[in-house]
């Protein structure tokens, strides 16, 4: 790709040279050099910022340091590894956000991707419609958080006045035990639908509309259409998006802090609550970067599944 | 090509000559579909108009129970509050939206002078393991924020970026170069390689084939990029609210997380806050919703 090719001398940059300089430096050994000084800029601050610090982790997993006691790092060994797995704080946590993460992507890829058909189908606004769906997505989750806070209010909040309004009973949105990881659920599936549903647009536009001429010329039922043409054109970019969805509510940790603090008790307490609670309330930074690399352990994981569906989308 | 919210528009009048479906549904389906999508709309966007909506309440209508929604006083002290403070200097909050100019502004530029040229390296050289080196670098973004900032604590502490505005430069420049790389490696694929090869050809190095040829097809790629890559830093919380504490450093989400810390929460001030930090947000997501899905994904998904 990167050869000159020898015959190609109509391209427009031949036009726009009008007094060619003369000829530099011999192409071929520039290249190495160039890749080397354009690249390694960005990967030395990706070694410094990312790489480094999970290595610093990685070394702090196997000791008993505390960044408050200070002093030196007594070496524990697997320790801190084996106290976490064996923690029923930990799998209580586990459990938490394995519930949140599943019900809330589950919630938003069924949502998601009934919206963006039920657009895809509209003649008129598509546009329109889009963008106002796109709304909730590009906010801070702090905005999100806070203001969600304030209409699940028990007292003044709108959504109990509504309730109220239409007679039915006021509901203790988020302070209580079951209702505040609903709670925590709705309003990631709130700020997150339109992100399946923007990448589900996309598939569903993608799908070639001979294939429905051609169906529907066979007299095929619209029931039929969806589920041998739609359905499975859409779905390895639709997978991709779950995937994406799944990996980034696993991470996530503003939503807790600012809607619930991981309360009522310990009910809304994400793995990644635990850690913050953990490192920055505890002090135990050593058990702390443990449970984070085991929480990296897991990110790997379901990245390498990512990109593996995403190689096999780009090549297919 | 990203699939962009004009295309689908354009490619929008498609099954107005289907025949009317037999089996199930009749003529009543369009109407109801269009009720459907109506009601979902409200849904999602009801949050949005009610922040707005108490941004500009009097306070006596922010509480009122049972809630009210359109017979309100107009007020637009949130506002004032929101950049004034009580003595009548600049309030804390006005000090920190500046901050978070500065953060996410730099922390951009320096993202986009250090991705695009290594973007425009991996999509022009053939090199070792590239699709490995490119996968490595998405998945430092994938990174959970709350186990990174534990050691980049510690890391900061030592050498005294702990509360400094440049300390959350860097990061935040961390965190958006991958997202930069894979961005406009995708802008830069779109550019036929041949006009370089052709610029060469006539004498032209390398490195001015990138600077005079291909660079100035890439700004608006590099521009819908760095906007994005604004608005990632604009709106990030975790590192900002561990790495700063003084009023003077903190960016905007934590110093609007830290309006609801004490025991009477003034709502009105937090939906004024809200609405000024989200309104510059949603003018720059529109001015790139045609690289929306490109940008949301962090550049990984383009078709």
């Amino acid at each position: 790709m990167s050869e000159p090719v020898p015959l190609t001398t109509d391209g427009p940059g031949q036009v726009a040279s009008a007094t060619p300089p003369a000829r530099g430096r011999s192409p071929r050994l520039g290249d190495r050099g160039l890749a080397v000084a354009f690249i390694s800029p960005a990967l030395l601050l990706l070694l410094a910022m990312s790489v480094f610090p999970l290595l610093w982790a990685l070394y702090l997993s196997f000791t008993d340091y505390s960044a408050t006691r200070g002093g030196p790092a007594n070496f524990v060994g697997f320790g801190n590894y084996t106290a976490i797995l064996t923690s029923a704080q930990v799998h209580t946590r586990a459990l938490t956000t394995l519930i949140y993460v599943v019900g809330a992507v589950s919630l938003q890829t069924v949502l998601g991707f009934t919206i963006a058909y039920l657009i895809s189908r509209r003649t008129h606004g598509r546009g329109l419609l889009t963008t106002l769906f796109m709304v909730p997505m590009m906010l801070s989750p702090v905005v999100v958080g806070l203001f969600w806070r304030f209409m699940l209010d028990a007292q003044f909040g709108v959504v109990n006045s509504m309730l109220g309004s239409i007679g039915l009973e006021q509901v203790e949105w988020l302070t209580r035990q079951r209702t505040a990881l609903v709670s925590l659920i709705v309003v990631d599936t709130w700020q997150w639908t339109p992100f399946i549903m923007l990448i589900a647009l996309a598939g569903l536009t993608a799908v070639p509309r001979y294939l429905y001429e051609a169906a529907s010329i066979d007299r095929a039922s619209e029931w039929f259409r969806f589920r041998t043409i739609t359905l499975p054109l859409v779905w390895p970019l639709l997978l991709i998006a779950v995937l994406f969805r799944a990996i980034e509510a696993f991470r996530l940790f503003d939503l807790v802090y600012i809607l619930t603090n991981g309360g009522p008790g310990v009910s809304t307490e994400t793995l990644s609550f635990h850690v913050y609670k953990v490192a920055f309330l505890g002090f135990n930074t050593g058990t702390a970067s443990a449970y984070g690399i085991l929480m990296v352990l897991v990110v790997v994981v379901l990245t390498q599944l990512y990109l593996r569906y995403l190689n096999k989308l780009k090549e297919g | 090509m990203a699939v962009s919210v004009d295309e689908a528009v354009s490619a929008a009048p498609a099954r107005d000559h289907t025949p009317p479906a037999r089996r199930f549904g009749g003529r009543g389906r369009p109407a109801l579909e269009v009720v459907l999508l109506t009601v979902l709309a409200v849904v999602m966007l009801f949050p949005v108009l009610w922040m707005i909506e108490t941004s500009i309440k009097d306070n006596r209508d922010v509480y009122a129970i049972p809630a009210k929604f359109f017979d309100f006083n107009v007020t637009l002290d949130h506002f004032k509050d929101v950049f004034v403070a009580p003595d009548g200097g600049r309030s804390a909050l006005s000090v920190s939206f500046l901050n978070s100019v500065v953060v996410a502004g730099v922390s951009t530029v320096l993202a986009t002078v250090l991705g695009v040229p290594a973007a425009w390296a991996y999509s022009r050289f053939t090199l070792k393991a590239k699709k490995d080196q490119l996968f490595f670098i998405l998945s430092t973004r994938f990174m959970p924020p709350v186990v990174v900032v534990i050691p980049i604590f510690l890391m900061y502490r030592q050498v005294g970026l702990i509360d400094s505005k440049l300390g959350l430069i860097l990061i935040y420049a961390a965190f958006n170069v991958p997202f930069t790389i894979w961005m406009m490696k995708g802008f830069v694929d779109e550019v036929p390689a041949e006009y370089e090869d052709a610029a060469m050809l006539d004498g032209y190095t390398r490195l001015q084939a990138f600077w005079k040829f291909t660079l100035p097809l890439l700004v608006p790629g590099i521009a819908a990029t760095a906007v994005f890559a604004l608005i990632f830093s604009w709106n990030e919380f975790v590192f900002a609210i561990f790495l700063t504490s003084s009023d003077e450093v903190r960016t905007a989400p934590p110093a609007i997380a830290g309006l609801i810390g004490g025991t009477t929460v003034d709502w009105g001030l937090v939906a004024a806050a809200s609405v000024v930090f989200a309104l510059p947000v949603l003018v720059f997501a529109y001015l790139v919703r045609k690289h929306l899905v490109a940008g949301v994904t962090l550049g990984a998904v383009r078709r």
